[in-house]
């Protein structure tokens, strides 16, 4: 069998016939009372997915209140102005819609989706809207729901990925709301008036972001994202506090009778609207980001089958967003694996990937770019990033060529500039030394 | 009501109206191909199928199907080990891999060009794995890992596992897909290599793709790359059913966590013929009156009126190659034992044995159903997962447009009928977790017991 070279000759074709993408038509307004809204019209199946998102997300909750935000978004499916909780339920289910929540660091709202027949669309949609815009905020829902969150803050403080988590953002953002997470005794302090207030400051029209995918005509489009924000308060815009550089980074065990040891490096590095956003991203690939290609994998799992899991990822947000590195190991090889992990961070910052990583790392990415549009819910989810961090509405058309143009050389000096490994904290949640 | 039955009809329109109807073709070695067109994006998926699983598997060596699927992307005679994911990343694909009770499953999502290459590359690990004793020795670690993560420390994990062991006394659905992990510390290469010469036959396979392809170049391409590997004898598969249940089992997992958790099963039947069987269409009606949404009762009654517990739900498989299970699972809130769940689980189940479920609910249970069809139809990779999964349970590809019709005929007489049947004492295993502080809980296996 020649198929290495038939392999190899299969690859260099493709090389040279990336695929054209056809330019994606996103239309985009601002409704009447001020938010922003985009759509993606597309007849090939009945169904229609919304978004609908707010700059309320974990960062805007008082340190002492952590959890308020989640909570708030959980208490506006507890009974609307026209709907009892029951009803709203009721209602989604018997149109065959799904509603999920979507919460981080920043944003907080919902994700619908429907089939497109003009009664349950009409049906899920109108209750939906009532819900976003006429919460009820009943006490007996709110004391329900706000055990629930202490019972689940609980239960997660039991759990090592949880603890190792809630220590890295400790660590990497002590002074910012980033690094807050809610905890029993925040989530207990929590009061209706909190709540409302809450919804009040931070669901307003000035901060909402629409995105519709789906079987709809731009004029049905227009009025759905009427109907879910006219009712909106105006709102204001409030910019979070900057993140400020990152600190020597500092070292943290919990004991924990877990069988394997969580580990966890992490840094506060990547926005939004970062200038290196490419070239970290595109690094990051090659790094611990690109699974069985990456170095990471290849060192912890392939050579030492020291781990299952083995990762590295940019969390782009608002204001820089974490590196995170992560495993998981039996508990008497953490420190073993921990060391690996730092050596290849450390390598890899001095020199950079080769001109070979690279280029395989471009072929995927921008090779693979079809695959992260190829379905509404994931146009869906691309489009909700664009329209809340209010990108260029070509930046999902441009994003291939962007990762094409990134460099060797932009990469090398992005990694040295903005991954100090001395500055890098760690979490180890397992053994205790 | 009857604008409510219309729009069934619509949607049993839309949840089997395919793109085309699939094409299905059997190749001289005895593979089975099936290709579904779709072309809403000029992309592809290629799933093989395997029809071999940990129910496959034998006490010993448990876990061994979900370590030939590790092994699978450790090289060939001709692709060096970890080069096989690499080559479809450079492809600009994505590939990964998972194993079931039923089944070992290969996947690639690639632009639609791609579509060759990784059939190539799937037919070359399908006659050609190289098993290297050195890349063995370190992925059985990874397997440990990976059993250690997904279950050991993970209690709900821990319980479902210990459910299964209970509820099943022959059937191999009593052992865990992942393996025991005394099974694993003395799994050699040798077993990995017995193992993939028995099972990893064209005529125990099925290629399925869905995308924007066509058809015809796609039968094509699957003589050209897989025609070639040989058929062969696969071991005779005895039949395995599990002795009827005759009373209530009981189970209890100690682990660290903070909130009890409940989790019932109950012996269910499953889809066999999909154009005769009734009961187990009405079961997974019945399954989405209790849980799945949060208009069912499961939700409404013991997280929403009772506050007894912080999430309920329930899930039930139609389509599996051994017997059927209906599960249900809650856990408590702060301060409610898991025996008080208990206790109040067995009530809503009595309560829908006893009175069945009204209109208004099964109505509501059947659009939920079907509009999960429709929604399956938005992902290539879904839909090649439900030809894939009819056709290696001996059904046929044409049921995906039979099933949203079955389910449409079922009526709240047979959703109360197969309650009072299937949802009785006798046939159910209870599973509790009884949470314990971290303090008082030792390190499990701090020493590496009997790593190699």
């Amino acid at each position: 069998m020649h198929s290495v070279l038939r392999i190899v000759l299969a690859l260099l074709l493709l090389a040279a016939t990336l695929p054209a993408l056809a330019g994606l038509h996103i239309d985009h307004w601002t409704t009447r009372s001020g938010a922003r809204a985009y759509f993606v019209e597309t007849h090939s199946l009945p169904i229609v997915d919304v978004s609908v998102e707010f700059a309320a997300g974990s960062a805007y909750d008082p340190r002492e209140r952590a959890g308020l935000g989640q909570l708030t978004l959980t208490l506006l499916k507890g009974g609307s102005a026209r709907f009892s909780e029951a009803e709203l339920d009721r209602r989604l289910a018997d149109a065959g819609a799904q509603l999920g929540d979507n919460f981080d660091l920043d944003r907080a709202g919902f994700a619908l989706r429907t089939l497109s027949s003009e009664s349950e669309r009409k049906s899920a949609l109108e209750t939906l809207a009532d819900m976003l815009q006429a919460p009820r905020f009943a006490s007996d829902i709110f004391e329900r729901e706000k055990a629930r969150a202490v019972a689940n803050a609980a239960e997660g403080e039991t759990q090592p990925d949880h603890i190792a988590d809630k220590r890295l953002y400790a660590l990497m953002y002590p002074s910012h709301p980033y690094g807050a997470t809610a905890t029993p005794a925040t989530l207990g302090a929590i009061t209706r008036d909190d709540v409302e207030r809450h919804y009040r400051a931070r669901y307003g029209a000035a901060g909402a972001a629409v995105t519709i995918v789906g079987d709809l005509s731009a004029d049905a489009a227009r009025a759905l994202a009427e109907q879910l924000t006219s009712r909106l308060a105006p709102g204001g815009e409030v910019a979070l506090p900057p993140v400020p550089p990152p600190a020597p980074g500092e070292t943290v065990r919990v004991a924990h009778p877990s069988t394997q040891s969580h580990v966890l490096l992490g840094m506060a590095v990547l926005s939004r609207d970062d200038p290196d956003y490419f070239p970290l991203l595109t690094g990051n690939y090659i790094l611990g980001g690109g699974g069985f290609a990456s170095r990471l994998m290849t060192e912890v799992r392939s050579k030492h089958g020291l781990a299952y899991s083995v990762y590295s990822y940019f969390y782009p947000y608002a204001e820089r967003g974490p590196f995170q590195v992560g495993l998981q190991t039996r508990r008497d090889q953490a420190n073993e694996a921990l060391k690996r992990v730092q050596g290849v961070i450390l390598e890899f910052v001095a020199r950079g990937p080769s001109e070979a990583e690279l280029r395989a790392a471009k072929k995927s990415l921008v090779g693979g770019f079809p695959l992260r549009i190829d379905t509404n819910r994931k146009l869906l989810e691309q489009v909700a990033v664009v329209a809340f961090y209010r990108l260029p509405l070509d930046w999902l058309d441009t994003y291939p060529a962007r990762v094409e143009a990134v460099t060797l050389d932009q990469i090398r000096t992005a990694f040295t500039r903005r991954i100090d490994p001395k500055k890098l904290d760690v979490v180890v949640v397992g053994a205790p030394n | 009501m009857v604008s409510r039955q219309a729009f069934l009809v619509l949607v049993v329109a839309f949840a089997s109206q395919a793109a085309a109807e699939p094409r299905e073709f059997t190749l001289a070695n005895g593979l089975r191909v099936i290709v579904k067109e779709d072309h809403r994006a000029p992309t592809a998926v290629q799933q093989v199928w395997y029809r071999a699983g940990s129910m496959d598997e034998s006490p010993g060596t448990t876990g061994l199907a979900h370590v030939l699927e590790h092994m699978m992307f450790k090289g060939t005679r001709s692709v060096a080990p970890d080069r096989f994911s690499r080559l479809v990343a450079e492809a600009g694909g994505r590939d990964n891999a998972f194993t079931s009770t039923d089944f070992t499953v290969y996947h690639e999502q690639v632009h639609r060009d791609r579509l060759p290459f990784v059939m190539r590359l799937e037919a070359d690990r399908m006659a050609n794995l190289a098993i290297r004793p050195k890349e063995f020795a370190r992925e059985i670690k990874v397997v440990m890992e990976e059993r250690r993560l997904s279950t050991e420390d993970q209690p709900r994990a821990l319980l479902d596992e210990n459910l299964m062991a209970t509820a099943f006394s022959a059937h191999p659905y009593k052992w865990p897909t992942i393996g025991w992990m005394q099974d694993l510390q003395n799994m050699t290469w040798r077993d990995a290599q017995a193992w993939y010469r028995s099972w990893y036959a064209p005529n125990n396979a099925t290629v399925v793709v869905v995308g924007d392809v066509d058809p015809e170049q796609v039968v094509a391409w699957a003589k050209r790359y897989y025609g070639p590997v040989p058929r062969k004898a696969v071991p005779e598969r005895k039949p395995q059913s599990e002795p009827e249940q005759r009373g209530i089992k009981r189970v209890v997992v100690k682990a660290p966590a903070e909130l009890a958790f409940v989790r019932f099963g109950y012996k269910a039947p499953v889809l066999r013929d999909a154009q005769k069987d009734w009961e187990p269409f009405a079961v997974a009606v019945l399954v989405k009156v209790l849980g799945g949404n949060d208009a069912a009762r499961l939700n409404q009654i013991l997280v929403r009126e009772r506050r007894i517990a912080t999430s309920a739900g329930a899930d039930y498989e139609l389509i599996s190659r051994g017997p059927g299970m209906v599960f249900l699972n809650a856990a408590a809130a702060q301060g409610h034992a898991g025996s008080e769940l208990e206790a109040a689980v067995r009530e809503i189940v009595a309560q829908v044995a006893s009175k069945g479920a009204s209109p208004e609910e099964v109505q509501r249970a059947k659009v939920q159903l079907l509009a999960q069809l429709v929604y399956r139809r938005d992902s290539f990779f879904a839909q090649a997962m439900e030809l894939g999964e009819l056709v290696s349970t001996d059904l046929s590809f044409r049921d995906a447009d039979r099933i949203p019709e079955r389910i449409k005929e079922v009526t709240a007489e047979q959703v109360r009928t197969v309650a009072a049947k299937y949802l009785v004492d006798d046939s159910m295993t209870v599973g509790i977790l009884e949470p314990q502080p971290l303090e008082r809980s030792a390190p499990a296996h701090a020493a590496p017991a009997a790593a190699r």
